[in-house]
């Protein structure tokens, strides 16, 4: 399998605090790769140094073979890479519609003459951005909700609309952070469909998650970041029984 | 006469008064990342009530020796300046913490023009004029004037900067406010009484101004309606200038920023062969304001404040 | 007035058509109800929905905060004087000049906007703040050595408008009527805030417009989106700039005169004022703030009369109380009533209804809260 992802010997630190302490991890093309972790392990904070939101202290990250550490989140996007957030955050007064619209910015060009002259061009572009925002809403299981407004939607349905926004930016790698947090068993069941749903339509899927039986269900490698380390990685059922992990996480039980 | 020496005195009277108003910014700005805008117009009228008390004093005991004069109007102008800013807090401020910054920062605009425009109407469009009561001595250092008043200015300014220091770093309610700045509801957890120590700080910043205020009214000789709007813009950029949050750094860009201005005043001419005078001396505080943001958006002593997620 | 506005919403040309009919006759009735000096006010109306949409786009699109808008003004302004007065010697036509004074103005946004947008909000407030009344400070001070701006006497005798030989600077004659100078530039004005609402309204509902709002709602999201935040905010404020400026030589040709005094900081939180009041980012909204916060200080103007009648004499000059009911505008709007007059109900807009009834009811309540 080619590798989509390299993440290299990856640090962060905030002042004297290692957030990322030395991480190295590959994703390849078409997996499902789990991140797992106890709170504070660094997790979300890798996410943000891959996705440019964060500056890495030192290290590599490799998209597709292109060193991408450095890059703005934008230009990040632009290359296939696009991602959402722990705590949703959707653009909460538009409409999830326009929502998905947004998603669709990297992947078009009409620019104020374009728009101000709304000519046939353009015109087209608009439709385009609407049929395939319409589109991907079904495609998550939301249709027919586009009218609200994005903040008002269901807890689950705004989980899904965050994940709709981001196929709009045409991902190869498409990074999920906590996507089932505080959803029921039957929710789960069904993103977890999805997942599959997407990575059978060739979306490769990074997933942060602490429900451990979605994690060890549905990834094809897992790895476990602890206090900005990662201390393992590999099939979910080697993973499950490394002494390492059970500390982790018994440790971090206890604390 | 050493025009160098002379404005870098001049530069470091005016700088102190810039620093005690630039306190007030920074306090708040520490605790609720509010600028508030209607900080200037507390200090014009702190100004403008201790000019008023200190005329029907002048009337009623004409004996009374000028410090006592002006002491009597300070007495009056505190507390209504404190009287003040308590009021704009909880009525402007308090009730917007949770809505969007966009909207404390519009009501702050909006106290400010109401606490122009109600000067306006009370003391009217002219200048009021700082009767000549305070003594006028006047001595040399190293080639330089300076008035009693100036010394006078410099020495109650530090001694108010070394008070709130001290109040800040020694005292309980210093303590509180410390970490009400570093988090909200991290000291609320820990039993602090956050609205009280937010009104405090506004409370504390006003009397400083209202002393600032007497101070400018007293070394330019009159006060005005408008005069709180650049004072303020300064004393902001002041505190930018220094790192806004942080208390020493709002003295320093004061004391800087005054500095800055004098001899910038003083030599803009000969820089620029005689294309710029002296009338652009208000020019500098922008300049400084904008080149901060621009190249060390942390200030000299401050953190970082540039956009963040 | 229900049925009436029954009847018109379902009916939008005929609406569009009494509407157009009203704007063209409208200087007739005000010139003939109130006198032609408050056809002046109407003129001056017109410039200020100008001014309120070109910073809508700034701060009510893409959630920046503008406090020296009227730099931009004063540089459209100034660019008209430089090119069509006495003042060099130089008289361009205007077709030529107002486009540069835009031009110039939009740039001025860029070169203003390019360091200080990684700023928050409530900085670039001040950093605009500082950037107006330095504009404000050169107008005033640059008549020496090298006489630019005359200074604060400001300069006069700039060239009114002309049209096909036609100068709107006097009265027209035609059909038998005749047309004073301030009926003609109310024309003009309508025809460029007309086209000012359409390319407003273009914008809000495209690829840019969306990116803007995305941008106000959540930056962080929003470059996660793949928007280029910093050149998204700068296109912006080059934008509104370039209203403000195209206000601006407008307004000079219009006055025939131009001194600093009429750019000062007030005049931005004036038009600030007026976004805040109609709806920020609502296009009607705006335009009915502009028209109240121009009409109510003119209406003021009676207060003086009352006073003189009532108490015999003038107690508290109208004009003074101006700034102070801006001012509790300001803050009574943002304690009670934070979206404005009219808040924004375009979530109905465009999207067919093809959706449940109840949705769309929900949508509408979530406006009038939000």
């Amino acid at each position: 399998m080619a590798d989509l992802l390299v993440v290299t010997n990856v640090t962060k630190r905030f002042g004297g605090l290692a957030a990322l302490d030395d991480v190295s991890l590959s994703v390849g093309e078409g997996e499902i790769y789990g991140l797992i972790g106890p709170n504070g392990a660094g997790k979300t904070t890798l996410f943000n140094c891959m996705t440019g939101l964060y500056s890495v202290t030192s290290g590599q990250v490799l998209l597709s073979g292109a060193a991408v550490q450095g890059l703005k989140p934008h230009q990040i996007v632009t290359r296939g890479f696009a991602r959402t957030f722990q705590n949703i955050r959707l653009f909460a007064n538009m409409t999830a519609l326009e929502n998905v619209m947004v998603g669709r910015h990297a992947r078009t060009r009409a620019g104020v003459l374009g728009a101000v002259i709304r000519g046939a061009r353009t015109r087209a572009e608009e439709a385009a951005i609407h049929d395939k925002a319409r589109e991907l809403m079904d495609y998550v299981g939301l249709k027919n909700k586009g009218r609200g407004l994005a903040g008002h939607l269901p807890y689950g349905d705004q989980r899904r609309l965050e994940i709709a926004r981001a196929l709009a930016t045409e991902p190869r790698l498409l990074a999920l952070d906590e996507p089932v947090a505080g959803m029921n068993p039957i929710e789960r069941r069904q993103m977890g469909e999805l997942f599959l749903k997407l990575r059978a339509g060739g979306v490769t899927l990074l997933l942060i998650e602490h429900d451990v039986k979605l994690v060890m269900g549905l990834c094809d490698r897992v790895a476990v970041l602890d206090y900005g380390r990662k201390i393992a990685e590999g099939e979910p059922e080697s993973v499950r029984k490394d002494p390492a992990v059970i500390a982790a996480y018994l440790g971090g039980e206890a604390a | 006469m050493d025009i160098f020496t002379q404005q870098l005195i001049n530069g470091l009277v005016l700088g102190s008064i810039y620093a005690l108003v630039a306190l007030g910014y920074t306090m708040v700005y520490g605790i609720l990342e509010l600028i508030n805008f209607a900080h200037g117009e507390v200090t014009m009228i702190g100004a403008m009530v201790a000019l008023t008390v200190i005329g029907v004093l002048m009337g009623v005991a004409p004996d009374l020796p000028g410090l006592m004069v002006v002491f009597g109007g300070l007495l009056i102008a505190i507390p209504a300046c404190m009287a003040l800013a308590f009021g704009i807090e909880k009525i402007a401020y308090r009730p917007l913490r949770r809505a969007p910054r966009l909207a404390p920062l519009i009501t702050a605009i909006g106290v400010s023009i109401i606490l122009q425009n109600l000067a306006m109407l009370v003391w009217g469009r002219q200048y009021v004029s700082f009767p000549p009561i305070l003594p006028r001595g006047q001595h040399e250092i190293l080639g330089a004037h300076i008035t009693d008043l100036q010394i006078f200015i410099v020495v109650l300014s530090f001694s108010l900067m070394a008070g709130l220091w001290l109040l800040v770093e020694r005292t309980r309610l210093g303590r509180a406010m410390r970490a009400t700045a570093q988090s909200r509801e991290v000291a609320e957890l820990m039993g602090v009484n956050v609205d009280r120590v937010i009104s405090a700080t506004f409370v504390i910043g006003a009397a400083i101004a209202a002393i600032a205020g007497v101070m400018v009214s007293a070394y330019y000789g009159l006060a005005h309606y408008y005069m709180g709007f650049m004072l303020g813009l300064k004393a902001f950029s002041a505190a930018v200038l220094g790192g806004i949050g942080n208390i020493a750094g709002a003295m320093l860009g004061g004391l800087l920023l005054g500095v800055i201005e004098a001899l910038g005043a003083g030599y803009i001419g000969d820089i620029t062969g005689g294309f710029l005078g002296s009338h652009y001396q208000d020019v500098f505080a922008f300049f400084v304001l904008i080149l901060v943001l621009v190249f060390r958006p942390s200030g000299l002593l401050g953190e970082r404040v540039a956009s963040r997620a | 007035m229900q049925a009436v506005h029954k009847y018109l919403g379902a009916r939008p040309r005929l609406t569009l058509v009494l509407l157009a009919a009203l704007l063209v006759i409208l200087p007739f009735v005000v010139g003939a109800g109130l006198g032609n000096s408050w056809v002046r006010v109407l003129d001056f109306v017109l410039l200020y929905v100008l001014l309120a949409l070109g910073l809508n786009i700034v701060v009510g699109y893409a959630g920046l905060l503008d406090l020296g808008y009227i730099a931009f003004y004063a540089l459209g302004a100034y660019l008209y004087a430089w090119l069509a007065s006495p003042h060099f010697g130089l008289h361009l036509p205007f077709w030529a000049v107002l486009p540069l004074g835009a031009a110039l103005a939009g740039m001025f946004g860029v070169l203003l906007g390019a360091p200080t947008l990684r700023l928050r909000g409530d900085y670039l407030a001040i950093v605009t703040l500082g950037f107006g009344e330095i504009i404000r400070i050169f107008m005033n001070n640059l008549n020496a050595p090298f006489n630019l701006t005359n200074g604060p006497q400001g300069m006069n005798l700039i060239d009114p408008v002309s049209i096909g030989g036609v100068s709107l600077g006097r009265s027209l004659r035609v059909f038998g009527f005749t047309l004073p100078s301030t009926y003609l530039y109310y024309y003009l004005f309508l025809a460029a805030t007309l086209l000012v609402i359409v390319i407003a309204m273009r914008l809000q509902d495209s690829r840019i417009g969306r990116a803007w709002a995305a941008l106000r709602e959540d930056e962080v999201a929003a470059a996660a989106m793949g928007i280029n935040t910093r050149n998204v905010k700068l296109l912006a404020f080059a934008m509104g700039a370039t209203f403000g400026g195209l206000a601006g030589g407008l307004f000079a040709a219009f006055q025939g005169f131009i001194s600093p005094e009429s750019f000062n900081l007030w005049e931005s939180i004036l038009v600030l004022c007026m976004i805040v009041l109609g709806g920020m980012g609502n296009i009607p909204g705006v335009i009915l703030g502009a028209v109240l916060l121009t009409v109510i200080p003119e209406a003021l103007r009676y207060l003086g009369d009352l006073q003189r009648a009532t108490l015999g004499h003038v107690v508290v000059d109208p004009a003074d109380l101006r700034m102070l009911l801006f001012g509790v505008a300001l803050v009574a709007m943002m304690l009670f009533r934070p979206a404005g007059l009219l808040p924004s109900r375009q979530r109905k807009r465009e999207f067919s209804a093809q959706d449940g009834v109840a949705e769309q009811e929900q949508a509408d309540l979530y406006d009038a809260r939000a």
